[in-house]
């Protein structure tokens, strides 16, 4: 028999002995197996920006086209928010982009033809998203339907329902100020950085809670250089977002000068109106971020996601409802769709039997996948859907400024996709070649 | 209960699937402290014997004891509440989790909502100080990085972390190196040393001449023996597997000849 000796879990090595180069050492480790995470998608966002900037740098670099590059993003990150759920349990959901149309469909013909107040016009809409998740997801767990060929369906099945609830019409028009107050309004300045505090703060202090926790029991910890390193780019890094947003981005022609007060859109004013700010629809993204971090980290729920993703017959038997937790997956996703649809309608100002189609799913599947999840499911975090989605608006944003072939653009944005989907299978293949 | 007394104990228990007898009469006592093996050519009916403990067949007759007490069992959950504990061959571990996250699948510590991380840490890692487990480099590890030696070491864990009492392992040697063996080995020991009972299911005779205390042979559905691992020596095991008889142990030979038409 061996000595005896009791353990080698590193018990000795709590507190703080690691530091930034010992973090910076186990990274690029976990990098050599495999485990690449969102570095791909981080390097490409920086050598597009960098690629854009310098060919078109007074169109692209400024900081009324970053708010624009926001905007286009948003619905993308979010309803790649939604397909990060799906994708962890190794599924697709093709529907989603047709359900954030079919959900912003509700929205639109209660609000305008209905005459309803918008929260329940809202309420109605994000409720017809947690219905089209459970019907597909019902299909797909106890039935045991592919989700491909389920979700192929209801990518059909749905924009025949959005044209039935549009109706003849064709466009519904949105008129309600809350609603596009969401895509096409600004935080007031001060607020922006009110929320850079709460944002860097927080980060700051629930990061360094769970380290002194941690210490606490004598349990290995990252160092506080780490922490503080990484609360320092945090930081830096959102407050020149907002520093950017919060510059005046309206461009003031000869003659004109800029309103000292802000109006409503459209309101004469007799000077050109000041845009400013952060768009709210960035506290929209921040909020679903936090929230769908702490579902899917620090919740059982989460972590039986993860699970069933990694190894269904495992969670199985662990006692884990593998079909409940596919059920809430897929509802969780439809439900984000509707939130995005929500923002589509919003950033349209109407709703139109194209809303949420063309390349709308394919671009947030690619904002997924870029941003780090892996198709194979059981790896993705909610963070991977904003990096990546960044990386899709960039591309959407700055290719027509270099080039107006769209033929171009598709193929690029093509290239992309699959050059993270290739990122995906060789980590995967690496990480189970390291395996014996 | 004193040490008499089987931790586990079977009498007369027989389960058919439809014409199929596949269990005929079969006793079998496991004490705590010891590794009973359990051997017997494919077809044998060991895991038939397995799953009916632990609660997903449920024996057709016969009385099932459990330290001392008939008990019923006719659920996997009510096996795990008695303190009893399978490892599966496929081990049923999730690659994409770490250590700790996979040896408390299914029964998270939380409070409130929130996952309590630290005490699920501190837990693992006494587990494993407790089994003198040196091979794992962090318990923070995602098991796609580990050697199937130390992911066989996590499943075992997994199975101990729960205040167990009879921990069964389903050939857990069959996939792996010498050097590995040889550590999984002395951990099935170590869990007998620390009061547990254990039984192992092996092909490997010299696996089971090395650990095991007491050996329990199948030899179709029936039990052929069940002896002290220091009275049989290689070639008998083999020979009451093969035949379920060797010498003046096993089965008497016209059960043995009628065996053959059932």
């Amino acid at each position: 028999m061996s000595t005896q000796q009791t353990t080698d879990v590193d018990v000795s090595a709590a507190g703080d002995s690691a530091g930034v180069g010992r973090a910076l050492g186990d990274y690029f480790r976990r990098i050599k197996g495999g485990d690449v995470g969102s570095l791909p998608a981080v390097l490409g966002l920086i050598v597009l920006v960098v690629i854009f900037s310098v060919l078109q740098g007074n169109t692209f670099f400024t900081a009324l086209n970053f708010a624009n590059l926001l905007n286009q993003g948003t619905a993308i990150i979010v309803l790649a928010m939604g397909l990060v759920f799906v994708l962890l349990l190794g599924e697709i959901d093709l529907s989603a982009g047709f359900a954030a149309g079919t959900c912003a469909a509700v929205l639109a013909v209660s609000l305008t033809n209905w005459g309803w107040a918008w929260p329940l016009a809202l309420v109605a809409a994000l409720v017809t998203g947690l219905i089209i998740g459970l019907l597909i997801g019902l299909l797909v767990a106890r039935l045991g339907i592919p989700s491909f060929v389920v979700t192929l369906a209801a990518f059909l099945g749905l924009q025949g329902v959005m044209l039935l609830i549009i109706g003849d019409g064709g466009t519904i028009p949105i008129q309600n100020d809350v609603l596009l107050a969401i895509m096409n309004r600004n935080m007031p300045v001060w607020a922006g950085w009110v929320l850079w505090f709460v944002v860097s703060a927080g980060y700051a202090l629930v990061s360094l809670r769970a380290i002194t926790n941690r210490r606490k029991v004598g349990l290995p910890s990252t160092s506080t250089s780490v922490w503080a390193a990484k609360s320092a780019s945090i930081a830096i890094l959102l407050g020149v977002a907002v520093y950017l947003l919060n510059i005046q981005r309206q461009i003031v022609r000869p003659g004109k000068v800029p309103c000292t007060k802000i109006g409503p859109p459209n309101e004469p004013l007799g000077c050109i109106p000041t845009i400013q700010g952060v768009p709210w629809a960035v506290l929209v993204v921040l909020v679903l971020l936090v929230v769908l971090t702490f579902v899917l980290g620090r919740t059982a729920f989460g972590r039986h996601i993860y699970a069933v993703g990694g190894n269904a017959e495992a969670a199985r038997r662990a006692g884990i409802s593998v079909s409940g937790i596919k059920i809430a997956c897929f509802m969780i996703c439809s439900f984000l769709a509707a939130i995005a649809g929500v923002l589509l309608a919003s950033r349209d100002n109407s709703v139109s039997p194209t809303t949420g189609g063309a390349q709308t799913l394919l671009y947030a599947v690619g904002a997924a996948v870029i941003g780090g999840t892996s198709l194979f499911g059981g790896r993705g975090r909610v963070i991977d859907a904003i990096i990546g989605g960044l990386v899709v608006a960039v591309i959407a944003n700055g290719l027509p400024l270099i080039t107006q072939q769209s033929g171009i653009q598709y193929v690029v944005t093509g290239l992309v996709l699959l050059v993270a989907a290739s990122v995906d299978a060789l980590s995967r293949k690496r990480s189970s070649g390291s395996l014996r | 209960m004193n040490d008499s007394t089987p931790l586990l104990e079977l009498r007369d228990v027989n389960k058919s699937f439809g014409p199929v007898h596949v269990l005929r009469n079969v006793d079998l006592s496991v004490y705590a402290g010891q590794v009973t093996a359990l051997v017997g050519d494919n077809g044998a009916g060991k895991s038939t014997l397995i799953k009916g403990i632990a609660g997903i067949h449920s024996f057709d007759s016969g009385e099932y004891l459990f330290e001392g007490k008939p008990v019923s069992v006719t659920e996997p959950k009510q096996a795990n509440n008695l303190g009893i504990e399978v490892v599966y061959q496929d081990l049923a571990l999730c690659d994409n989790l770490d250590v700790v996250h996979n040896m408390f699948l299914g029964r998270e510590e939380s409070k409130g909502i929130v996952l309590d991380e630290i005490t699920m840490e501190r837990r693992a890692t006494e587990t494993l100080a407790s089994l003198s487990v040196r091979t794992l480099k962090s318990i923070r590890q995602q098991v796609s990085s580990l050697s199937g030696g130390q992911r066989q070491t996590v499943a075992i864990a997994r199975a101990v972390l729960w205040n167990s009492k009879l921990v069964i392992l389903d050939e857990p040697t069959a996939a792996l190196g010498v050097a590995q063996t040889e550590q999984v080995l002395n951990l099935v020991r170590r869990l007998a040393d620390s009061g547990l009972g254990v039984i192992l299911i092996s092909h490997n005779m010299n696996d089971v001449l090395q650990v095991a205390d007491n050996i329990a042979c199948l030899y179709l559905g029936q039990l052929a023996a069940q002896i002290s691992a220091k009275e049989v020596g290689h070639g008998q095991i083999v020979e009451l597997i093969t035949m379920g008889r060797s010498g003046d142990i096993g089965l008497n030979p016209e059960t043995v000849a009628a065996g053959g038409h059932v």
